[in-house]
């Protein structure tokens, strides 16, 4: 019988598999195939990063330096005028895509910290742990964010720690329910009971077996909640208790602003004026979601 | 026979398929012709293109597939120059199709009945009373149990092997000449199998239908078809009437589909047991599922666990490895009681016991190479780091017959087979004492299976590994096995060296299992339906 066998060897099953590529001509590879909307999105993220690294060095004049000349035309000396008080809305501009963008990502990171965590301990574990935690996510998810927000600034002050604090826990919740529900599906998987009979512990099963097998969903979402808590502290500061003065920032700026829209009928750059933070706020919305959409759709393996 | 008689005539098909962004031939060219009333059966290992022929002779190619080139007549139809909608009109009415997971095809939320006679009345074949008449009068044909009122209920009110026989039904609703079974009976226990090829080959040979048989089990199609075609990467290796071809067959790779049942180890017992399991009994939540199990397991020897699924194999071995606390009872091994629950067992402990899962496309993490699946154990238990944990995965590569090459693979990059066996160089990294292979086989090919089975019993020679061999594959058994135990909803029926258990005198639940495995020959059918009339656990398994 094993004269019919000769031919037959374990090795050979698969005949020609690729040669292994290294990650860095995988993402040149991905990168020629993205789409021209992903590009667009990749392009402006790269200037909003370039705009808020060398923020300094780009305006020409300082955060808060004020200037004799309130509400000044655009042109001369300040390319698109000075604000209520006389401070250049270019440099203003500048600077608070550093502040905007910077709070936004550590907010964005610090509610990743804490619901990924607690969303895959919950799926792990199951039981009354994710019972306590999940129902107390209800609790926190049942009242309006924005007013809860605006109620717990109120009461711890806004200063930028706790405006970073209070956004993060909050928008941690939908991280949490969306972590817990993809690590649901892989905590069944037979390789996390074979990584539990060989008796690994929590955190090993949880970074090494879970994690990587829930990246891309994450990823995906972390584009999302970014553009969120953008909009929020924008939101926010535009309600005033947001990034509070002298601190430039785009929320805030649209409010500064916001009366010069009635001289439009004579002036349309003084119209548009307090439109730019707003602009810059949507475009880079537009530009994040972009990227995100792409990425959902490799990781999703959907085709167009 | 003339000519006039040929129902389906396929010349020189050739079907595309399209992956990695090119188009690549899935069938090379085939013939096939079939006569009415004639079934034909098509065999294959995964992969050799049975599927994508049998929906060509619907004139269907898959998404991804095209029908590039070649013949295909049917009753004097060119279904390749045929419209969609005409080709639509003969699918159900006069071709059907009968899919392997009658589950998936079955839409829950309809009752059986409704979706029975649904072809028959979209073609205007029949009137719906007519049509309900009919379902009944074929739900008796089928054997089901009350068929004046089955159809009244809903797929998840029956069986497994009840539905698939409401498939076949549904495939006879509307009278065709032509059904297609792709592999009807592969998601079956053996002993519903049996029913359900009796009823299935009655009623084709009852309304004198021509079938299509699509199995990868010699064994079934043997029972069924009066033909047999072998193909491979999507060619014909040979065609022959079944007596010749399970008679004689002529080319190497037919001999070698059943080559796992040519396997022969004589059986070896010893009284040294290192693990046996005292009198357990297990629960999953208040569901008992085990009782009063008693299984004692010789050193360097293979005891196999058979039964049909829900017998309680797979919780045996979740009691053993401590996934699941036993309500009473004991494992005992090497002398010493095995604390109940994973979490009080010592590393050690936990590495002398590995196990081997069914699926190893699950048991494995998708994003790990096999560096770091075969070098986790390593250092995890031995503590082997480094370029040292290097060597070892390259010698427990070559220990189970692959290379160095394929440390950075991902599992994704293996075939089935391959997988298995990294998987099995995954246990053999923690140096273990007793490996349980739970239905490491069955998800396989033939010849994939036989190199498994050999691999197997080849390190049970050099290392003295003791296995616990769980599978419902009678054929497995008689090929590995030193001990059998048998196990029937939760009990063991008898335990005993393998030739004691497959010889008679047989308790009756033995008997039933050893008959329901299809033989390669063609009247076995017939008899095994006959014989296992007399048995009172038959009833049982009718039910299913």
């Amino acid at each position: 019988m094993s004269d019919t066998q000769q031919t037959y060897s374990a090795k050979d099953e698969v005949g020609q598999v690729r040669a292994r590529r290294t990650r860095l001509e995988r993402m040149k590879i991905e990168l020629r195939k993205a789409p021209p909307t992903a590009w667009f999105g990749m392009v402006v993220i790269a200037f909003y990063l370039f705009v808020a690294l060398f923020a300094p060095l780009l305006a020409p004049y300082g955060e808060a330096e004020i200037h004799p000349i309130p509400f000044a035309p655009w042109g001369g000396d300040f390319p698109l005028g000075t604000d209520q008080i006389g401070r250049d809305i270019l440099s203003r501009l500048i600077f608070g895509a550093r502040n905007t963008i910077g709070i936004a990502l550590v907010t964005t990171l610090v509610a990743f910290a804490i619901g990924g965590g607690l969303g895959l301990a919950a799926a792990i574990s199951r039981g009354w742990t994710d019972q306590l935690l999940s129902r107390a996510v209800d609790v926190l998810m049942a009242i309006p964010p924005l007013i809860f927000a605006l109620m717990l600034l109120s009461i711890f002050g806004s200063s930028i720690p706790s405006l970073i604090f209070i956004i993060a826990v909050l928008d941690s919740t939908r991280v949490f329910r969306l972590t817990r529900a993809v690590a649901m599906n892989v905590v069944v998987m037979e390789y996390v009971e074979a990584a539990r009979l060989r008796g690994e512990g929590l955190g090993w099963v949880m970074r090494r077996e879970i994690l990587p097998n829930i990246m891309p969903p994450l990823v995906a979402e972390f584009g999302l909640r970014f553009c969120f808590v953008f909009l929020t502290i924008a939101a926010l500061s535009f309600l005033g208790v947001g990034i509070q003065p002298p601190t430039a920032d785009w929320g805030s700026m649209v409010r500064d602003n916001a009366s010069l829209i009635q001289f439009a009928q004579y002036d349309l750059k003084a119209g548009i004026t307090p439109i730019l933070p707003a602009f810059a706020i949507a475009l880079l919305t537009i530009a994040v979601n972009f990227v995100v959409d792409w990425f959902l759709m490799k990781s999703s393996g959907l085709k167009e | 026979m003339s000519d006039d008689d040929i129902l389906l005539r396929m010349k020189n098909v050739v079907i595309d398929g399209f992956s990695d962004e090119k188009w690549h031939e899935i069938i090379k060219g085939v013939d096939l012709t079939l006569r009415r009333g004639e079934v034909l059966g098509l065999i294959g290992e995964s992969g050799a293109g049975k599927s994508t022929l049998g929906l060509a002779a619907m004139g269907f190619a898959r998404p991804g597939c095209r029908l590039t080139s070649g013949e295909i007549w049917f009753d004097g139809h060119d279904l390749m120059k045929m419209s969609e909608a005409k080709k639509q009109e003969l699918r159900g009415s006069r071709i059907a199709y009968v899919a392997q997971s009658a589950a998936a095809a079955f839409n829950p939320a309809h009752r059986l009945i409704d979706q029975t006679i649904e072809a028959s009345l979209t073609h205007d074949v029949k009137s719906a009373t007519e049509a309900r008449d009919d379902a009944r009068t074929l739900y008796a044909a089928m054997d089901l149990p009350d068929p004046d009122h089955i159809g009244e209920r809903y797929p998840h009110q029956v069986s497994g092997g009840q539905l698939q026989r409401a498939m076949t039904a549904m495939a006879m609703s509307a009278r065709p000449d032509l059904i297609i079974f792709d592999e009807p009976t592969t998601a079956l226990d053996v002993t519903t199998q049996v029913n359900v090829l009796a009823a299935m080959r009655e009623a084709v040979d009852r309304f004198n239908t021509a079938a299509i048989y699509i199995t990868h089990d010699l064994a079934v199609v043997a029972q069924m078809a009066d033909r047999i075609k072998v193909l491979r990467y999507g060619e014909e290796v040979e065609e022959a009437p079944t007596a010749e071809m399970l008679s004689n067959p002529k080319e190497d790779y037919t001999k070698s589909l059943w080559s796992v049942r040519s396997i022969e180890k004589p059986a070896e017992t010893s009284d040294d047991h290192v693990l046996s399991i005292e009198n357990v009994t297990a629960a999953y939540g208040t569901v008992p599922v085990l009782h009063n199990v008693s299984i004692s397991v010789p050193r360097g020897k293979t005891v196999a666990v058979v039964g049909e699924s829900g017998s309680g194999k797979s919780t045996t071995a979740r009691v053993i490895t401590g996934l699941l606390p036993p309500l009473k009872g004991r494992v005992m091994f090497d002398g010493e009681a095995l604390p109940p629950t994973l979490k009080g067992r010592s590393k050690d402990q936990l590495r002398r016991i590995q196990m081997i899962y069914q699926s190893a496309d699950t048991a494995m993490n998708p994003r790990h190479t096999l560096r770091e699946i075969i070098g986790r154990p390593l250092e995890f238990y031995r503590g082997i780091k480094g370029r040292k944990k290097d060597e070892e995965v390259a010698k427990l590569l070559e220990l189970i017959e692959l290379d160095e090459s394929f440390m950075d693979r991902l599992p994704g990059e293996l075939s089935g087979g391959q997988k298995q066996r990294v998987c099995i160089a995954r246990a053999l990294a923690a140096e273990p004492e007793v490996i349980i292979c739970d239905e490491v086989t069955s998800a396989l090919d033939q010849i994939v299976q036989e190199g498994i089975l050999k691999l197997l019993m080849r390190l049970q020679k050099e290392l003295g590994i003791t296995y616990i061999f769980i599978t419902h594959d009678l054929a497995t058994v008689q090929a590995i096995a030193d001990e059998i135990v048998v196990m029937w909803r939760g009990k063991v029926v008898e335990q005993g060296i393998k030739d004691d258990i497959l010889n008679p005198p047989y308790p009756e639940y033995t008997q039933l299992l050893l008959s329901s495995v299809p033989t390669m020959d063609p009247a076995w059918l017939g008899e095994a339906v006959a014989a296992r009339a007399g048995l009172s656990v038959s009833d049982l398994a009718a039910e299913a």
